[in-house]
């Protein structure tokens, strides 16, 4: 009996999922914003590293590997529409979560291999990664 | 030992569901699938976290073999940055349009995204065909395999991300912007930016570190 | 002549009739007793006709609670095999003295022990855990199913698939002969050429991707689909621990899909990541394997812990003592389990600083579940305690395991666990903390769910009898092995030449017959619970005086879970409906959206696993075609966009009918 009703009340349930949670709208504005901002941030450590404008090597290294972290940040941002909105704040919260152990897992393991090679690995000569 | 049956003023009369107790009517739990995907992302990210980690421990170990400065070719590795950095926006100027519902022009800029796609993944094949050529194969030295694994793994994630736009394309000329169809070309917009940001990652670390002396 | 050689080899890869282990009698006799097993298990299914029912009430069933005992009877089956293994171990070990060499060899010997703990670990204590989580999440959250129900059922094939495979190696070839993490360089090509390794990748890579994909199925549904009113600190502790769990799921198991990844390159394409030349680190794979492996023994602990404090709140007629504690614990335990894997190889090297670094975060991580343990003892204090048998479990559970812990706590010593790293003393404190922490409450959490899940309780007699076995016998099983360990003696040894050991080998395999005797009474308890079924039925949905929202429904629940979404006002939802004056609703039904059964996720699951096997033998044809043809399901599949139906309001009448008569009679 009640059927036909609730088909009416449910044609609509298809548009419920639809931006409930204040996700960011696409704009071409910040499409461009994005863009412009990813190819300098790209260029320059090319342009770093292809024209040896640095003499040190690790600067160099730090200096592309800083435009590299920016570059994701302007990803995140302008194309990924990333903020704490989104979701009720648990794609910021995964987001975050997913750095954090990441972080771990890089600097944990370069920490570790460093001194297990250190220790266990005589006559070994690439010890390029310098840690305390 | 619970009590059940016991009719309470309220709803005694009607037998219908105490408001306080219960949601009036269907209840509609808000729908997951964009929290979903983007949970698997950042399960992807750590895939590629161990595979970065690894280049990291392994990734000078050339074995007297060819290091990064004697394969790495930094002009073609710049245009392949910039092939997927514009499918990036082309993608982008897709969802504008699935915004505005128009098929056609929906159509088109996933179309553009799928040639610069498919540009970069030819490219990458060029490479490794030639460094393969040179004898710089993976089995060759540790570095050659992390080098192999991290790129061919993007590459990988780039060429299923191709298939899948294809497949969306069909779907979504079939059926139009139902909420269904906004919701995949919202987990493949994710997805393809996403790829987009491990990009930056890999031509960092490994192409411009690599060359460094 | 040479096309023809090809062509074999194309389409068989190394398969031939000499992976058959024929002249193994051990191996002959299981295959036979399995293939007799198998054709009865087929026969009756054809005999009362329920091959229809199986396929279309649960092969191919999204619900939720249907795959949760899916899952349970997978774990339950492979814990037999799993405890086989055991058995045969205790009974080499017990007479493996100076001339005699027992009845195993050591290449058959190695086996045994990686299969045992591959096993136990991924296709026992996982499916085991993930059933309970799949069943009762949903319901105590007030949701009808989960966030993505065919996931959902293609996640529990995955897993089955890849249980299949392992049990596959029994008689089509070897397993890894490596120990359950399959260090390189023995797990390489160059040490282990045969089929044994690739066995062990194929089989986890399958079951992983089933199990990460159900860790984000359930973390979407606890975020997305609580009840109204259901605010995160209003959630059951159980369900907490579930989120928590499935965090640590999608972000511990990628991990391990990239080791195992690399590791199957280094076998089949000769790449160099685990080799001792050419540049190769063997130590990277058990630094990644490990940033994996401590994580998942929290993913198999956090559940049980969620258990308890459930079993313990409705035991002791009393709120729980400390959610926020508790709550708190359980994220601390969550963020500090990456911070401490290291302590697994002390021994490999990397010194002083970084040892002292993880044996301090180590023992912090011992803080956490301490205030847990304190919690449950102060909602104890002064409750009108009711020993039921999932009360029982927790009690021993908590001397157990704390015993466990505190070696735990020994072990994090650095310089102890130079003395002690894979001695028997390790072997005795992981199993004092899997079996005191996961199996006491996998027993706990089925013996209380049992009823909801199948309409009756479990016999309390076969149950205490199970319980007493197990208990003693984990006892007589594992002290001795403190005690060996601490005399120096090392794991994974088939035979020994000192007779000073084996009088406590010998009372471990005493415990280990307790224990079989234990699983016997198990088995002998389902049965006869299910003859016993009418004397034991739980008519109210409520058999415990429960306090959380799955007591609610009847016992089993409606497809549907719940007539109306619940709307939630306090933690112990349950319990606050019924002093609150809660009336069942009798009328006003309204039609029901539900998820279509499907069997894409078999038949995908089903392609990867042969996908899996033709790898394994390196039949190329066979694994390109099988995985092209997963592709093209997987395609067709997203196909399909008619995946739901509403259940009309007339069947809810009539099923919400039933049980008014049902209550009314009890009364």
């Amino acid at each position: 009996m009640s059927t036909h009703n609730d088909h009416a009340a449910h044609g609509g349930h298809d548009d419920h999922d639809h931006e409930h949670d204040g996700a960011a709208h696409a704009t071409f504005k910040g499409y461009m914003t994005g863009f412009i901002l990813s190819v300098i941030l790209t260029a320059i450590p090319f342009w770093l590293v292809m024209g040896n404008v640095f003499d040190k090597s690790s600067t160099t290294a730090f200096v592309i590997l800083a435009f590299a972290a920016v570059q994701i940040v302007v990803h995140m941002i302008y194309f990924l529409h990333m903020n704490a909105r989104s979701e009720h704040g648990w794609t910021m919260l995964a987001l975050i979560f997913t750095v954090v152990i990441v972080v771990i897992t890089l600097s944990g393991s370069l920490w570790v291999m460093y001194h297990l090679n250190h220790n266990m690995v005589p006559g070994l000569m690439h010890e390029t990664h310098k840690m305390p | 030992m619970s009590d059940t049956t016991v009719l309470s003023p309220a709803g005694a009369m009607t037998g219908h569901p105490d408001p306080r107790f219960h949601v009036q009517g269907e209840h509609h739990p808000e729908n997951g699938t964009l929290l979903g995907f983007w949970l698997y992302l950042m399960s992807d990210c750590l895939v590629f976290a161990c595979l970065f980690a690894i280049y990291a421990v392994v990734g000078r170990n050339f074995a007297a073999g060819p290091s990064g400065a004697d394969l790495f070719d930094l002009k073609l590795v710049a245009l392949n940055t910039a092939f997927l950095l514009l499918s990036s926006i082309t993608y982008g100027f897709a969802m504008i349009e699935m915004q505005r519902k128009r098929m056609r022009a929906t159509l088109v800029w996933l179309a553009i995204t799928g040639l610069f796609g498919a540009s970069f993944i030819a490219i990458e094949l060029y490479e490794f065909a030639h460094l393969i050529h040179e004898g710089a194969v993976p089995q060759r030295s540790a570095f050659l395999s992390s080098f192999f694994a991290l790129v061919g793994t993007h590459g990988l994630h780039v060429t299923f991300g191709l298939v899948w736009l294809v497949v969306l394309m069909v779907q979504v000329a079939q059926r139009g912007f139902i909420a269904e169809n906004r919701r995949r070309l919202m987990c493949l917009s994710m997805f393809w930016h996403f790829l987009d940001v491990v990009w930056i990652g890999v031509f960092t670390f490994v192409y411009l570190m690599g060359v460094l002396p | 002549m040479l096309d023809h050689l090809d062509l074999t080899k194309l389409v068989f890869g190394r398969l031939s009739w000499e992976a058959i282990p024929l002249h193994e009698p051990i191996l002959l006799f299981t295959f036979i007793a399995v293939l007799l097993g198998g054709v009865a298990l087929l026969g009756a299914i054809t005999y009362f006709r329920v091959w229809g029912t199986l396929w279309r009430d649960w092969i191919t069933s999204i619900d939720h609670k249907k795959i949760g005992i899916m899952y349970i009877i997978l774990g339950l089956v492979m814990l037999l095999r799993g405890f086989s293994d055991a058995i045969m171990m205790r009974a080499q070990q017990a007479f493996a003295f100076g001339d005699n060499a027992g009845f195993l060899p050591p290449h058959h010997y190695d086996q045994i022990f990686t299969a045992h703990g591959v096993i136990m670990i991924f296709f026992v204590a996982m499916p085991l855990v993930t059933g309970l989580m799949n069943f009762v999440v949903p319901l105590q959250i007030g949701a009808r199913d989960v966030a993505f129900p065919f996931l959902n059922n293609f996640s529990f094939w995955m897993t089955t698939f890849g249980a299949g495979l392992v049990m596959a190696s029994l008689f089509v070839g070897e397993f890894a002969r490596t120990g359950w993490l399959a260090y390189p360089p023995l797990s390489g090509l160059e040490f282990s050429p045969d089929v044994g390794v690739d066995y062990y990748i194929w089989s986890l890579q399958i079951a992983g991707v089933g199990t990460l994909l159900s860790g984000i199925n359930l973390i979407a549904t606890i975020v997305k689909m609580r009840a109204p009113g259901m605010t995160l600190m209003k959630m059951p502790v159980f369900t907490w621990t579930a989120l928590a769990t499935n965090i640590l799921i999608v972000a511990a198991f990628p991990v391990l899909t990239a080791v195992l990844a690399l590791l199957s390159l280094d076998r089949y394409v000769g790449t160099n990541f685990f080799t001792n030349d050419f540049g190769g680190n063997a130590m990277m794979y058990v630094n990644l394997i490990w940033i994996w492996g401590h994580p998942e023994v929290y993913i198999l602990i956090l559940p049980l812990f969620g258990v308890f404090s459930e079993v313990v709140a409705t035991f002791s007629g009393k709120r729980l003592f400390g959610y926020a504690s508790m709550v708190y614990a359980t994220l601390v335990i969550t963020i500090l389990s990456y911070l401490v894997w290291l302590h697994h190889f002390f021994t490999m090297g990397s010194g002083a600083s970084v040892n002292s670094f993880f044996g301090i975060t180590t023992m912090i991580i011992s803080i956490p579940t301490g205030a847990k343990i304190f919690n449950w003892l102060f909602t104890m204090y002064k409750g009108r305690i009711r020993f039921e048998l999932p009360m029982m479990w927790t009690i021993a559970f908590m001397i157990t395991f704390v015993i466990g812990g505190m070696t735990g706590v020994l072990l994090a010593v650095p310089p102890a666990d130079f003395v002690l790293h894979n001695s028997l003393f390790l072997i005795a404190h992981f199993h004092n903390v899997i079996i005191g922490g996961v199996l006491f409450g996998l027993m706990a959490g089925i013996t209380y769910w049992y009823p909801k899940a199948f309409g009756y309780k479990l016999d309390p007699f076969w149950g205490k009898c199970s319980f007493w076995f197990w208990v003693v016998g984990f006892y007589f099983a594992f002290m001795p092995l403190y005690v060996l360990g601490l005399m120096g003696v090392t794991r994974r040894v088939s035979h020994f030449e000192d007779s000073s050991y084996q009088i406590w080998f010998q009372i471990a395999a005493f415990g280990a017959v307790l224990i079989a005797l234990g699983i016997g009474s198990f088995l002998i308890q389902l049965f006869v619970s299910f003859l016993r079924r009418d004397s034991l039925r739980d008519e109210t949905g409520d058999p415990w005086n429960g306090r959380t929202l799955e007591w609610s429904t009847s016992s089993p629940p409606p497809a549907y879970n719940f007539a109306f979404t619940p709307r939630v006002h306090d933690n112990d939802a349950w319990t606050y409906m019924k002093t609150h004056g809660y009336v069942r609703p009798l009328a006003g039904f309204i039609p029901i959206h539900m998820p279509k059964n499907t069997g894409a996720g078999f038949i995908i699951a089903a392609l990867s696993a042969a996908c899996g096997f033709a790898l394994i033998w390196q039949m190329w044809l066979a694994a390109g075609l099988s995985f092209a043809a997963m592709l093209i399901a997987i395609i067709v599949h997203t196909f399909n966009y008619k995946r739901d139906y509403h259940i009309p309001t007339d069947e809810v009448v009539r099923t919400e009918g039933a049980r008014t008569r049902l209550l009314a009679g009890h009364v």
